[in-house]
């Protein structure tokens, strides 16, 4: 073999054979759904999409970040659909026009999970703007998400109600992670803090040591999703067909009672929205 | 001498500086073809530099280098050329692809690639090992791949520089033998050493170097019988091993 | 310590989902490295062997860039493939060609800067004796990327185990989907998120077993060759 002969084999080689083995990526039809990390971490989404494949032949492919994130990858374009919660946003959202309508989908409650322990004492109590004030007051280790996620932004309208300045705190006895709901649960039982949690998300969490809910049931703890097409208007690359099937499979009467039979130990975690009163979990 | 002498290689004053220092200080010589010259000289005289120039791996700083011989491909006379050098310098491949690889710089076909390469492999007794890798070898067989792989460019000049400096003497005899033979193939050698007994093993003509000057040159006989420079007969008495030495510079300039 | 024998366990019942995780792990860094092989080591030896304006400032800016941080090139990336940016019409965010852009942008540099240490150590040595035998410019680069090709398997292994660490990247530009972009580091960070430490630990464990399989391969693979003595 002549040296340039052997050059080529020894560096080419390998990339022809990575380069004609075939990708993983699968050429059916897919869309993309921008959603936030409690859809995914439950498993919500794992056990209803694949009955939406199967009858529509469509495939659906998540990317779950914090309810932020996620509306600024549809605005940018870069989703098909947007499953979130958080309301005024999601109503901006469309008013802006980056959206077509906005849907009820789904709706779950939050809950205040904090160490067995409770050092602020506000287990059993039933208004929850009144607990954050005993949490604040106390100086507890509270955990935020602070990355403005759905549940971020609900946090936050419950200390402005109580008139709880946070940003003093912050890095105090406040502390935001910066982080999706199971990281800053991770770092709650880490630190035996208190932090406000989505009760999918909650449910579904393994790593739970000392944490328990202390208080669940405030009508302001209630979390509904909304599900939105992104505008074809504004970006015309949008599988717009596609994900108007989803979205109205999503609310059909079999997409309704797909969401409503998830469950984790027995436990209802989202409960359909449609032709329904919002009523709490519990 | 009853023929005129033909003419190889002329160096005209040539001067040659590096960070400040001139090494080469206005060296003139006239190389001719047939005899085997031997450049000698103490460590650090500028030897090794001398053939580096007269090899086109450095350009001179002043003067200039004139090529007698025709060249068959004109616009380069590097390929009449060969070098050897102190250190040999092995290519991570087999022995005989060693050989090959500097054939194949010159466009020389894949059949004749192989028929040369056997055959100063057999002439430099290294067939046995062909197949090895090259830098495995010994450094007295790692010197004579070295030689042999020069000997198959079939160079009109071979410049060899301290060929032997760091080898036992029995690897320093067999080099030698390999040298004379490479001599009496028809190629010119231009060699240096500061070994002694060496120059006198091998020497026709020589040309004795001392801080970057030519100081003496002439037959081999005739040096050895008697040099007129006083540094020359300082360093046949082996008074003159390093140009620096104190001593040596109370001889004045 | 229980955790270690359910991540193993976890690990002994390997199913579909995982194996689809490893291949496309493999798969994505694999060609990353491979392009980032084809662009590096041709820039570092020519960083090495050729002088031209700029070389210097080149080389000092490789060698930074060896410690690009992986999130900075996945927003990078981000930006140039969204459907807002300049490369949206291609529609390439969240796939595997995102992310085996990403990972290449951060390997080039390593492969280039070990790539030009390696050839410029060998040239020092071959210098003289290439010059001398009469090689081309191109030839000389050529024969040094051959004569240290040991050498830089090392830098593609470098380069490798770069690309498959990394997480920021993949994650910012794969979107780590489910059955399309979910590579072994994203689910690592997925199942921590869920709180599931058993799972994670046993991806990890195979994420290191890969690596180091990998990496043992090579060495013996340069072993054997450069003790080849027929």
């Amino acid at each position: 073999m002549t040296q340039s002969l052997k050059f080529i084999v020894f560096f080419l080689t390998p990339l022809i054979v990575t380069l004609t083995t075939p990708s993983q990526a699968t050429s059916a039809e897919y869309i993309t759904l921008a959603s936030t990390t409690s859809t995914r971490d439950t498993g919500l989404l794992s056990s209803i999409l694949p009955i939406f494949t199967k009858g529509s032949g469509i495939r659906v492919r998540v990317v779950a970040v914090g309810t932020g994130q996620a509306i600024k990858i549809a605005k940018n374009g870069d989703a098909d659909v947007l499953l979130v919660h958080d309301k005024k946003s999601e109503h901006s959202f469309v008013s802006d026009g980056y959206g077509v309508k906005r849907y009820d989908v789904m709706h779950n409650d939050f809950v205040v999970v904090g160490p067995v322990k409770d050092p602020a004492a506000i287990a059993g109590m039933k208004d929850v703007v009144k607990a954050f004030g005993k949490i604040a007051h106390n100086k507890s280790i509270f955990l935020s998400r602070g990355d403005d996620s759905g549940t971020n932004k609900k946090e936050y309208s419950l200390w402005h109600a109580g008139g709880i300045d946070t940003t003093k705190a912050s890095g105090d006895w406040y502390r935001e992670t910066g982080s999706g709901m199971g990281a800053t649960l991770n770092m709650a039982s880490a630190m035996n803090g208190y932090s406000l949690a989505d009760r999918g998300t909650w449910l579904a969490f393994k790593n739970r040591k000392k944490l328990k809910i202390l208080l669940e049931g405030d009508t302001r703890l209630l979390n509904p999703y909304g599900v939105i097409l992104v505008n074809p208007k504004r970006h015309p690359h949008v599988k717009a067909a596609a994900g108007k099937k989803l979205i109205d499979w999503l609310i059909s009467k079999e997409g309704q009672s797909a969401i409503s039979a998830f469950k984790i130990s027995g436990e209802q975690l989202f409960k359909g929205s449609l032709k329904q009163k919002l009523t709490l979990t519990r | 001498m009853i023929a005129q002498p033909i003419l190889l290689l002329s160096l005209n004053s040539i001067c040659f500086k590096a960070s400040g220092k001139q090494l080469i200080k206005e060296l003139s010589y006239q190389f001719k073809v047939g005899p085997r010259s031997i450049i000698i000289g103490p460590n650090g005289a500028g030897k090794s530099l001398l053939l580096k120039l007269c090899h086109r791996l450095l350009e001179p700083s002043q003067g200039h280098i004139q090529w007698h011989v025709e060249a068959e491909n004109k616009s380069n006379t590097a390929f009449h050329q060969a070098m050897v050098f102190q250190r040999p310098v092995m290519l991570r491949r087999t022995v005989s692809a060693n050989v090959e690889y500097a054939l194949s710089l010159r466009g020389i076909n894949k059949a004749q690639r192989r028929a040369r390469t056997e055959e100063v492999l057999g002439l430099t007794g290294l067939n046995h090992l062909a197949r090895f890798s090259a830098r495995v070898l010994s450094f007295g067989e790692q010197q004579k791949l070295a030689l042999a792989r020069a000997w198959a460019l079939r160079p009109k000049v071979l410049f060899l520089d301290e060929p032997t400096a760091s080898l036992d003497p029995t690897a320093t005899y067999e080099i030698e033998k390999v040298i004379n033979a490479i001599h009496d193939s028809g190629t010119q050698i231009i060699m240096t050493t500061h070994d002694l007994p060496q120059a006198q093993r091998l020497a026709d003509e020589v040309l004795f170097i001392h801080r970057g000057r030519l100081l003496e040159s002439g037959p081999a006989t005739t040096f050895f019988a008697g040099p007129t420079n006083q540094f020359a007969q300082a360093f046949l008495k082996g008074d003159l091993l390093m140009w620096d030495r104190p001593e040596t510079k109370m001889l004045g300039d | 310590m229980n955790v270690f024998f359910d991540a193993i366990s976890l690990l002994i019942s390997a199913d579909n989902d995982l194996l689809m995780i490893v291949g496309l792990s493999l798969w994505v860094s694999l060609v990353a490295v491979l392009v980032a092989t084809l662009i590096g080591m041709p820039l570092g030896a020519a960083t090495a062997l050729y002088k031209f304006p700029g070389r210097k400032v080149l080389v000092v800016i490789l060698n930074a860039l060896m410690g690009l941080p992986p999130v900075v090139v996945g927003l990078l990336v981000y930006m140039l493939l969204s459907r807002s940016g300049p490369f949206g019409v291609l529609g390439l965010l969240f796939s595997p060609t995102a992310m085996i852009i990403a990972q290449t942008i951060l390997v080039i540099p390593i492969i280039a800067a070990l790539s030009r240490q390696i050839i410029d150590d060998l040239w020092v040595e071959y210098a003289e004796q290439l010059i001398s035998l009469g090689a081309s410019p191109t030839r000389r680069m050529m024969t040094l990327l051959w004569d240290g090709r040991f050498s830089l398997l090392t830098a593609v292994l470098a380069g490798f185990g770069r690309a498959t660490a990394e997480v920021g990247a993949v994650m910012i530009v794969g979107g780590n989907i489910d059955h399309a972009t979910r590579v072994m580091t994203t689910s690592i960070t997925l199942e921590v998120s869920r709180g599931n430490l058993a799972l994670a630990l046993g991806l990890g464990i195979v994420l290191i077993t890969l690596s180091l399989s990998i990496n043992a391969a090579a060495f013996l693979v340069k072993e054997a060759a450069e003790n080849r003595q027929v």
